[in-house]
Order: C-alpha cells, then sequence, then structure tokens
C-alpha cells in the first residue's frame, strides 16, 4: 500500500508540472471533479447497508448526490472553460 | 471473478485520470482529456456498482437509492455547472470542492461510527477522513461565499490565535482518541466533527481577496487527501490513486501561487501582511499623478507598434473582458502587436485571467506569462493596466522598506508609454502606495474600466 502511496505522489507532480499557467483553472476544476472518486464509497456504504437501517441509507444516499454534484458539475464546469480556449484562424 | 473484474475497471479508471491530467499540459489535447477522465469516472462507478463484494462475497444492493442518489446528483451538477457565468468561476469551483469534501466527511463519518473497531491504523485513517473532509466542506463553503460576496473579510490578530487554538486541539484530541480509543469512546468523533466544521470557517474567513488563489488550490489539494483517507478506510485503489493524485497537484499549485507572491504558506494562513510593514512605502507626499484623456490614449495605443495589456481582478469585477477584446482587436486591426501580460496570482484563483479572457473569444497565444511579457517590455509602445495594482508595483523590486519587496511582478515601467486605467487613487488590496502611478511615464486614466474601454474603442473608430 504505500509502494502505491509513493508511487502515485510521485506521477501526480509529474504529471502536473507541466501545465502552463494558461490552464490552471482547469486543472484545479478537472482535478477538482477527479477528487469525486470519493463516490465509490458512498455506493459501498449504501450498497452493504441493511434495507431497513434508513438512518445509513439516507446518509448515503446525500453523500451519493454530493459526490456526484462534484463529479458532473466539476467534469462539466472544466469542459465548458475548455471549449474556450481555442487558437486563432 | 468479479474480484478481478473491478481490478481492471479501477486500472482503467486511474489511467484515464492520469491520462486526463496528462494532457492539461497542451490547450489543445485539454477538452479530450478532460472527456477521458469523465469517461473512466463513469466506468469506475459502474464497476462499483456491478462488481463490489464484501469480503463474505455480498454484492451491491439497495440499487434504487444509488441510482436516485446519482441522477439527482447529476441533474443538479449539470444545471449548476452549465447556468453559471463565467466570471463567476472561482465561487463554483470552490461550491463544487466543498461537495466532494462532504461526501468524504460523510463516508468516514460512517465507517467511523458504524464500527466498534480498536485498531489504531482504522482509528487515524477514519479521524483524519473526518476532520480533513470536514475542513475541506466548510473551507470551501466559506471561500464560496467570500468570492461571491456573501461573506465579508473578518480579520484581526485573535482569529490567528483562535485558529492555532483550534488546530492543536483537534491534533491532540486525534492522538488521544489513536492512542486511548476508549477514553472518550465515539463521543471523539462528534468532537472533532464539530472542531473541524468550525476551524473550516475560522481558517478562511481572514484571509484576503488577494490570497484567494492560494487558498482555492489549497482547499482543492486538502478534498483529494481527504479522498485518498477514504480509499484507505475502504482498501479501494481507485480512491486512494484518484485522491493522492488531486492531493499532489493541488499542492504543487498552491506552492506555485505562494511563489508568485514571495510568502510561504504559513505566511498566508496566518492572514495579512505582517502588522508591522503596514505603513511600509515611502508616503506618495505631494507627488502628482498626471492624468490623460480617452482621445490621447486611443492615439497613443493606434499609432504605436507595440501594444501590452496587464488585466487585473478589476477587469473581472467590471466584467470588461469582452470590450477589452474588442479593444485589442481594433488595435489589431490598425496594424498594432497587441499581447496580454499575465501574472500568475492576478485575479481571485489560478489561471483566473486566462480563462476570462479565453471567454471573450482572445486566442491564447496572444496570452503572455510574467516572465516572457518582461522581457519583451521594454520593445512594447504602451503598456495599458486594466484593474490590476500589486502585481505591476516597482516597489516590489526596489523598495526593500515594502511589504510586498521581493514578491515577482510585471515590470511595466519599463514600457515606453504605461496607462493606468483605475477607478481612483485608492490602493489595492495589499493597502500599499504604488509607486508607479507617479512614475514619470505613467498617465492615469480615471473611470471604470468597462466604461473606459467602451469609449477608447469609439475613439478609435473615429480616428
Amino acid at each position: 500500500m504505500i509502494f502505491l502511496i509513493v508511487l502515485a505522489i510521485f506521477l501526480g507532480t509529474e504529471v502536473i508540472k507541466n501545465v502552463p499557467a494558461l490552464l490552471h483553472t482547469p486543472l484545479m476544476s478537472g482535478s477538482n471533479a477527479i477528487s469525486g472518486v470519493v463516490i465509490m464509497g458512498s455506493i459501498i456504504v449504501i450498497g452493504h447497508a441493511r434495507p431497513d437501517d434508513y438512518l445509513t441509507l439516507s446518509l448515503g444516499f446525500l453523500a451519493v448526490v454530493l459526490g456526484t454534484l462534484n463529479v458532473v458539475g466539476g467534469f462539466a464546469v472544466t469542459g465548458r472553460m475548455l471549449a474556450m480556449f481555442k487558437k486563432k484562424k | 471473478m468479479s474480484e478481478f473484474l473491478l481490478e481492471l475497471f479501477y486500472i482503467v479508471g486511474c489511467v484515464t485520470f492520469i491520462i486526463g491530467l496528462k494532457m492539461l499540459s497542451s490547450p489543445d489535447k485539454a477538452r479530450e482529456g478532460n472527456t477521458i477522465a469523465a469517461a473512466g469516472m463513469i466506468l469506475a462507478i459502474i464497476g462499483t456498482i456491478l462488481f463490489h463484494k464484501t469480503e463474505t462475497g455480498e454484492g451491491i444492493s439497495n440499487h434504487a437509492w444509488i441510482v436516485a442518489g446519482l441522477a439527482v446528483g447529476t441533474i443538479i451538477g449539470y444545471l449548476m455547472a452549465t447556468r453559471v457565468q463565467m466570471t463567476s468561476m472561482p465561487q463554483m469551483v470552490s461550491f463544487f470542492n466543498g461537495t466532494g469534501g462532504a461526501t468524504s466527511a460523510l463516508i468516514a463519518c460512517m465507517e467511523f461510527f458504524a464500527s466498534d473497531s480498536g485498531d489504531w491504523g482504522f482509528l487515524l485513517v477514519a479521524y483524519l477522513g473526518i476532520v480533513i473532509g470536514t475542513v475541506t466542506f466548510s473551507g470551501s463553503m466559506v471561500a464560496y461565499g467570500k468570492l461571491d460576496d456573501k461573506i465579508k473579510d473578518i480579520g484581526g490578530r485573535f482569529l490567528t490565535y483562535l485558529n492555532w487554538l483550534f488546530l492543536a486541539v483537534i491534533i491532540i484530541l486525534m492522538g488521544l482518541g489513536v492512542f486511548s480509543p476508549d477514553t472518550l469512546g465515539q463521543t471523539t468523533g462528534w468532537i472533532l466533527l464539530a472542531l473541524s466544521l468550525f476551524y473550516g470557517v475560522l481558517f478562511v474567513m481572514p484571509i484576503g481577496g488577494a490570497d484567494m488563489p492560494v487558498v482555492i488550490a489549497l482547499l482543492n489539494s486538502l478534498s483529494g487527501i481527504a479522498g485518498a483517507f477514504g480509499g484507505l478506510i475502504y482498501g479501494n485503489r481507485i480512491m486512494l490513486i484518484g485522491g493522492i493524485l488531486v492531493g499532489a497537484s493541488g499542492l504543487i499549485l498552491t506552492f506555485l501561487m505562494c511563489k508568485a507572491m514571495n510568502r510561504s504558506l504559513l505566511n498566508v494562513l496566518i492572514g495579512g501582511f505582517g502588522g508591522g510593514a503596514a505603513g511600509g512605502g515611502a508616503a506618495a507626499g505631494d507627488q502628482v499623478a498626471k492624468e490623460i484623456s480617452h482621445n490621447d490614449t486611443a492615439i497613443l495605443c493606434a499609432y504605436a507598434s507595440k501594444v501590452c495589456i496587464v488585466p487585473g481582478y478589476g477587469l473581472a469585477v467590471a466584467q470588461a473582458q469582452h470590450v477589452c477584446h474588442d479593444f485589442e482587436k481594433r488595435l489589431s486591426d490598425q496594424g498594432v502587436e497587441v499581447y496580454y501580460a499575465i501574472h500568475p496570482v492576478a485575479g481571485r484563483m489560478p489561471g483566473h485571467m486566462n480563462v476570462l479572457l479565453a471567454e471573450a473569444d482572445v486566442p491564447y497565444p496572444k496570452l503572455v506569462e510574467m516572465d516572457d511579457a518582461n522581457e519583451m517590455m521594454a520593445q512594447t509602445d504602451v503598456c495599458i493596466i486594466v484593474g490590476a495594482n500589486d502585481v505591476v508595483n516597482p516597489a516590489a523590486e526596489n523598495d526593500p522598506g515594502s511589504p510586498i519587496y521581493g514578491m515577482p511582478v510585471i515590470k511595466v515601467w519599463e514600457a515606453k508609454n504605461v496607462v493606468v486605467m483605475k477607478r481612483s487613487m485608492r490602493p489595492g488590496y495589499a493597502g500599499i502606495e504604488n509607486p508607479l502611478f507617479f512614475h514619470e511615464r505613467t498617465k492615469m486614466l480615471f473611470g471604470d474600466a468597462k466604461d473606459t474601454l467602451g469609449k477608447l474603442v469609439s475613439e478609435i473608430k473615429t480616428l
């Protein structure tokens, strides 16, 4: 696990280092969308809850909604911004 | 079998994230990269729903709840993302960042309160997940409110000390909870949750507008780290890797922003430009700034061969990006070479000016980064400053007494003529007098950025 963590940190830094200042905002909102991976956790929580455990189900539901907001909103906003960056013809 | 398939989906997901981030290095491929990463995320979600199993081999159930949650989140998220104004982008990014933090905090809480494990590794990860997720949530929401002008800055030394106190208590409590879980039991979780909620608010509250890019980048990084801790709780690799990628990229961005302001992260978080230095910079005394008319400015620009525009937050506030592009286009039509000099911390988030100008259809090769712009400055005939102030302050170069001494700035005073567009002589965010306004080559053009640029456009038309 530690092996994986160190590798991921290294990869993250290497990949980002070359992003030009021009694209810092899309980088931020794009990576923000990726941080929405936590949605997997909320799916797992609901998925293994007892069907009559309404507390867990509702909290899990809230987590799924918020996580999806992060993912969908993040990617959509990034897409919108990137669509504006174009070369002059 | 299903375990293998799940791994496969996750590996593909991780790879798409990396490719997506990688493609963000080039403006031409960035959009494609975003789509690829989004597709990877969808795959990972589908994989989780179909193939995730507990240790006892139970699959995911309660599908109705999950699908409903996904649907509600998708609809709201999509509507918000497509309706938001481009000028409101900083707040939108903060808001989505906050919802991600809330998700991490929620799942960490649910796992913590549902478990009676005394394993210190689990406890540590759960506490960190709760604290970082919650701080990301409340901090991002305050940042959202501040950027949207719904919340005012509240500063003061007292808040700084309070923040340190909060942080210390949170760390001590986590230590206690990990090493002696029975002392407080699950109450630890509740107290940590409440403290983190407050700490997030208090820590963003005193941070001034010009420091916002640093804080937004930092919160972005925190949301990733919170996700990574979620990954550790579940032993879920895609959450771990995705979270770390975001955490690392956010941290790099944070340090880049700090470097662009020549301040340490600690210095930004403590807030303010150090009490003692507030009076820094020689008093303006009875120096007089020279004014210039719209007509003269238009003539000056139209007959120049190279013009540089330096945008700042004032451009965003006045929503003047479109008329600015119009102005630049008309000059280009006259045969003038026009470029924009962009300071890394101009605006309220990293890259804010680039997005704003891209919205107005300014082609990105015209957006020049600070270092390159500084090299071109001596050959520039006219440099027009639109709503920027501290990032063009010569005191940062030559006045060791100034609070911003040492911060890299755009050396506009090296251009042959400087026109500063400004509403009044009021100093910028840092509250520092700007000697540029009294420089021999500087002329002031007072007025709202949008009006002024509009008038310049009509002046050029009549030439």
